[in-house]
Order: structure tokens, then C-alpha cells, then sequence
């Protein structure tokens, strides 16, 4: 019987069985960051041994750093300090640092892709759950905590159960104005918030497969967020134009041959899986949400769904939210926009996001932060001139960094405030206590920037 | 890692679903470099107001209740893979999360911390909440080796499940790189093969 291509690379980097279920697994690349590492570097320390394969790993500090003025000391002290310590580590183990004024330092999930690190077939683990990013390039990678990015600092290795299969098929042609953001807001809202824990997604289908590489990234990143294991994209041509030519990506007849090996990663047609599920592109709208899991998700023309009878959960998240059952999300008012995140910040999303504001004024009464995903995105968009037409509407564009996605630095939301978001979790208080996230596409977000109320991008691209 | 061996406790009752490690651990205090103190932030939004002064309707302000046991709702510690979240149920003092279902990650986490999750039917979950709802104190033994949950009231119990190899190292205090350290020549000869298969 075929392999599916979860199983081929997964198979591929098996180093040992352990008992019945577990496995020890081989990691080809290793992203560190600020925040899940430092207890790790401690654990290696208190046992005295050193990093096994330094150069299978590469630092950058993304999460607790400021997004403006990164030239100057971080003022906030605990910040400083753990970003300190992140240098320090990475001297002192071996590892490379793209730290704070790094012409690659960025959001990890961005820099590995983007410097050509991210390849095909390869397994990629980071102390950060959205780490199921890389999985656009046909790659096995997941989240872990900060055990085990100490068993890979330590031994190349994590142990692991191999989860279940799941096949996600997005077949047609997607209507104007709605994206890959949407897409993975959908299926989130169709599985649930719960809908693939245990398992590993692969996505495919003719409307996954017509994404460009930023379009997969953004719909893999996400795939944590219905609780799956990791999400995973066949590469094809795509895929090889985008790695070609980058910094850490094969060259010359490396590069060819490259090509030939990862031409072989793909689904065998006769491979099964422990679950399959079909949609339709064209039923698809522009995607919003209204609660407080990422689960919780309708189209735009959508009215908020009535509590069911009983559900405390259901009842206290629409509270939280300050909304009710039944009511029309169109027209709400809303007071931020961040347009960022591993989900959303690079190249692709600002020229959406520019190409939509061009020549307009936000709403006087929103606040708008654009916050680019590395400083290579932040130097592209100044270069293409997106940077300009941005500001010139009235949007403050940033430095890179995660932000307002988690709110660990002072990019926050105020309480009971509504911020429509391109970032991947509307969790209470995710950016900021009290604070109220609407997720939502690039696109959808510049219009709401712009108009300072939900709206439907399909008819404003109409009337263009 | 601290042995775990058997479990005999009064539990506190979380009866919501989806608590995502944000809640457990809020974002903003996840900037220290050391594994201790996440304790006094465990569920900070909820348990207290913006002033510090906790929330009196928040189950950990309510004195009636405590014990090593968290009993929550389904889907229980999903979203961000912080570690934190674990060290933070640990270092409150929960030894052991009950819930009809468990995020992936965060299962993996409290494994590798000593924090024992005990996924139960939806149905046993409402008779652990039943059990407290009638006496805050009652009390729940955890047998790990048996893999049994036994609320004592009623001697009701259910078996649980758990990986072969967690079992071991949590019943015997060992950790996950104590054991791939041992077989470092294992990953040695896997990294040649892969380097000669790939000239």
C-alpha cells in the first residue's frame, strides 16, 4: 500500500523505537526564540553537556522585543534581560543569533522560510506552537514545549508519538476578495477548535495547491489552532521557485538535485488516512470571528450564532465579547486593526494590504499597526514603496516583531476594545486583558482600517 | 522529575471548556528565564481584577476548595505550546489535570513536569463535578501503576489511559533526555547512514 507523505518523511527520521508507541524522531532544523529557551539552555548547563549539533539550530528574538525604536536598549527590564539571555546562550553554546538590528532577524516562522532554512522533507521543531508554518514546504513541523527543545538542543532528537492522518481537500475557485486566511478560518469553524487533535493535516486540493507559498504558510500556520499536530503541503513548482536563489537554499546542480528528491514527496494515490474532509472553495466567504477560540468563526454576511441552551462556555466567551446571539457582524464598530503575526506580516500580506489603501484615509477613530514580519519584509516594503502609501493612510508601520499578537510587549489592546486581526488567536486577553480580537484576513482588515467598521470586502472590490 | 506513584486529594472544579494556555498562563508573564514562581500568575485574568484584588467568584479565591487535582472542561489546555502552563498548574501545587479531553501539546508538557493529565468520558467528568458540587472536600485517589481513577465517595472509578513509556518515567522520576542521552550512539549511526545515503 502507498505511503502518505506525512508517513514517508516521518519514516524517514525515525531513529529508534521506544515501547509500543513512541518513537524517537530525528530534527533536521531547530528554531529557538527568547521566550521557551532559556530554561532549556539552563537544563544543559546543570547537567554540564553541550549543544550536539549547534549548527542544526538558528536563534532569533521575536516575541518580547519592541517594535519600535530596536535600536536603542529595550527599556522594559525583564524584556531586556530575557533577550540578553538569549544572546548570551547562543555565544555561549554555539548557536547562530539573528538577533535585535540583524538584517534577518524577524518573526522565526517568517526568517526560516525566507532565508531558504525551511526545505522540503525535512522535520523543523521551535518552542512555539505556530512552528506548523514551515509545513507549507512539504516539511514535518510541530510545536514543542521547553522539555524538549532541551531534548534537541541536547540530542537531535524528540520523542514522539506518530499522530494520526487527516487530509483536508479544498477543491474549486475561491470568490474575489477571499483569501488563504479565510480558507483556514473556515475549516477552523467547520472542525472546531478541537477538530484535529491527534492528528497531522495534510492540506490539498485545487484551491490549496493554486496558493502561492505565503497563501500555504498562512493556512499550515493555523493548523494549531483546531488542535492538529502540524499541517503539511506537497511541494511542487511553487514551492521550488520560492526556496530558489535564497540564502541557505542549495545552489547550482545542488539545487537540481535537490528538485529530484523532493519531487518524490507526495501522497501515494493509493495512501489512506485516519480521516479525510472536502470543501468547497466557492462556499467560502470572507471569514470573521466572534468569540473566543479560533473555532468560532462565520462569513462575513453571517449572523452570530445563538447560545446553545445550557453551554456556560458558549455563554460566558459572547459576554466576554460583548455581543449576542443573533446579531449581524457587518457594521460593528471597531476601534483597532493589527495587520502582523506569523500568520500574516509577510510581503504578500502588505502588498494586499497596500494595494487595498492606496489613496485612502483610515477612519479617524482607528488605530492601525502594521507590524512586518522581518526586517528583510520591512526593508522590501520600503523599497516597493508599500511603506509610503501606508503611513500616507495613516497607518503606523512598525518594526518586526510578534506584537500585538500576544501582547508580551507594550503593543496591547485596551480593555473592551474590538480589534479586527490577521494574527491567529482570539483568545481572552491574547492582546492585552479585556481586550476583543476579530480575526480576520489582511484584507478584510485594511477595509475595516479603513471604513472603522466590519465590512464586506466582496462589495467594495466590486464596485472598483 | 518528582516520582509519581498514587494520588490522594480533594480536587477544585474548573467547569469550562476550551482553557487555553493563555488563561492558564497569560503572555505577559511568561518573560522569566527560570521554571519556578509561575504559580502566582496561574490564571491570572481570571482569579484576579485588574488591581490585583482577586475575584471573589473565581474557584481558587473560593476557600471552600483545594486539593492536587484541577477537574476541567474538554479540550483542556489547548492554543500556545508555553511550557509555562504546566510549570504554573505545578507550581501552584496540581499534581494531576482530570478533563474529558486534553490539548496534544500540552499533554506532552505536563508528562514531561510530573503533571499527571487523566483524560476521562464526558460522562465520568460530570460525576467528578457532581461529587464536589455535593461536598467541596470530597476526596480522589489516582493510581497510576493500575491507571485508575477513583472517586472515593462512591468507589465509582475508571481506568485511564497512558502512553507505555510516560507511565515508566513518571512512575520512576526519569525524564526524556536521561533516556535519549543513553542511546546517543543510536543518533550517531543514524546520522552517518542518512550522510551515506545522501552521497
Amino acid at each position: 500500500m502507498g505511503k502518505t507523505l506525512f508517513d514517508k518523511i516521518w519514516d524517514n527520521h525515525l531513529v529508534s523505537q521506544v515501547g509500543e508507541d513512541t518513537q524517537v524522531l530525528y530534527i533536521d532544523r531547530h528554531f529557538i526564540h527568547e521566550v521557551t529557551s532559556p530554561q532549556a539552555f539552563a537544563g544543559l548547563e546543570k547537567r554540564g553537556i553541550p549543544v550536539f549539533r549547534p549548527q542544526q539550530t538558528v536563534a532569533t528574538a521575536d516575541h518580547n522585543v519592541p517594535t519600535k525604536d530596536q535600536h536603542l536598549p529595550i527599556r522594559e527590564e525583564l524584556s531586556r534581560f530575557q533577550v540578553d539571555k538569549l544572546t548570551e546562550n547562543c555565544e555561549k553554546f554555539g548557536v547562530e543569533l539573528y538577533g535585535l538590528g540583524h538584517p534577518y532577524q524577524g518573526i522565526v516562522h517568517v526568517i526560516g522560510p525566507e532565508l531558504g532554512i525551511t526545505q522540503p522533507g525535512m522535520t523543523i521543531v521551535c518552542g512555539d506552537s505556530h512552528t506548523s508554518t514551515h509545513g507549507a514546504f512539504g516539511c514535518i513541523a510541530f510545536g514543542i514545549g521547553t522539555s524538549q527543545v532541551e531534548q534537541t538542543l541536547a540530542t537531535q532528537c524528540v520523542l514522539q508519538r506518530k499522530p494520526k492522518r487527516m487530509r483536508i481537500s479544498v477543491d474549486g475557485e475561491l470568490q474575489p476578495g477571499v483569501t488563504a486566511k479565510d480558507i483556514i478560518l473556515y475549516i477552523i469553524s467547520q472542525l472546531t477548535a478541537s477538530g484535529g487533535t491527534g492528528h497531522f493535516v495534510e492540506y490539498a486540493g485545487s484551491a490549496i495547491r493554486a496558493l502561492s507559498m505565503e497563501g500555504r504558510m498562512t493556512i499550515c500556520n493555523m493548523s494549531i489552532e483546531m488542535g492538529a499536530r502540524g499541517g503539511m503541503i506537497a511541494p511542487d513548482d511553487t514551492t521550488f521557485e520560492y526556496i530558489k536563489g535564497r540564502e541557505f537554499a542549495p545552489k547550482g546542480a545542488d539545487f537540481d538535485t535537490a528538485i529530484e528528491r523532493w519531487s518524490l514527496l507526495y501522497t501515494d494515490e493509493d495512501a489512506t488516512f485516519d480521516q479525510e474532509y472536502h470543501f468547497l472553495a466557492e462556499d467560502i466567504e470572507p471569514m470573521i470571528t466572534y468569540g473566543t477560540n479560533p473555532g468560532m468563526g462565520i462569513g462575513i454576511s453571517q449572523a452570530v450564532p445563538e447560545v446553545p441552551a445550557g453551554n456556560v462556555t458558549f455563554e460566558n466567551s459572547l459576554k466576554y465579547m460583548g455581543l449576542q446571539g443573533g446579531q449581524a457582524m457587518k457594521g460593528q464598530k471597531i476601534n483597532h486593526v493589527f495587520i502582523g503575526s506569523c500568520t500574516n506580516s509577510r510581503i504578500e500580506d502588505l502588498r494586499a494590504v497596500a494595494a487595498f489603501v492606496k489613496g485612502r484615509k483610515k477612519a479617524d477613530h482607528v488605530n492601525v499597526m502594521v507590524v512586518p514580519g522581518s526586517k528583510q519584509v520591512e526593508a522590501q516594503a520600503k523599497a516597493e514603496g508599500l511603506h509610503d502609501i501606508l503611513t500616507a493612510a495613516g497607518f503606523d508601520f512598525r518594526e518586526p516583531g510578534c506584537s500585538a499578537c500576544l501582547g508580551m510587549n507594550e503593543d496591547k489592546v485596551p480593555a473592551g476594545e474590538y480589534c479586527v486581526s490577521t494574527s491567529n488567536r482570539n483568545f481572552e486577553g491574547r492582546q492585552g486583558p479585556g481586550a476583543r480580537t476579530i480575526l480576520a484576513s489582511p484584507l478584510m482588515a485594511a477595509a475595516t482600517a479603513i471604513y472603522g467598521e466590519l465590512v464586506d470586502v466582496r462589495e467594495l472590490l466590486n464596485q472598483n | 522529575m518528582e516520582k509519581f506513584q498514587t494520588l490522594h486529594s480533594s480536587a477544585v472544579p474548573l467547569p469550562i471548556e476550551e482553557v487555553d494556555t493563555d488563561q492558564i498562563i497569560p503572555a505577559r508573564f511568561l518573560k522569566a528565564t527560570t521554571r519556578e514562581g509561575f504559580g502566582d500568575n496561574l490564571f491570572r485574568d481570571w482569579r484576579y481584577q485588574n488591581d490585583d484584588t482577586p475575584k471573589p467568584d473565581f474557584v481558587l479565591n473560593n476557600p471552600a476548595y483545594d486539593g492536587k487535582i484541577l477537574v476541567a472542561g474538554r479540550n483542556f489546555g489547548c492554543g500556545s505550546s508555553r511550557e509555562h502552563a504546566a510549570w504554573a498548574l505545578y507550581d501552584y501545587g496540581f499534581r494531576a489535570v482530570v478533563s474529558s479531553f486534553f490539548a496534544d501539546i500540552f499533554r506532552g508538557n505536563a508528562l514531561n513536569n510530573g503533571l499527571l493529565p487523566v483524560q476521562v468520558s464526558e460522562d465520568f467528568l460530570h460525576d467528578i463535578f457532581s461529587a464536589i458540587e455535593q461536598d467541596p472536600q470530597a476526596t480522589f485517589t489516582i493510581d497510576l501503576e493500575q491507571q485508575q481513577f477513583t472517586i472515593d465517595a462512591t468507589g465509582q472509578s475508571t481506568d485511564f489511559e497512558i502512553d507505555a513509556y510516560k507511565k515508566h518515567c513518571l512512575l520512576n522520576g526519569q525524564d526524556d533526555i536521561d533516556f535519549l542521552l543513553s542511546i546517543k550512539d543510536k543518533i550517531e549511526t543514524y546520522e552517518q547512514q542518512r550522510q551515506a545515503a545522501a552521497v
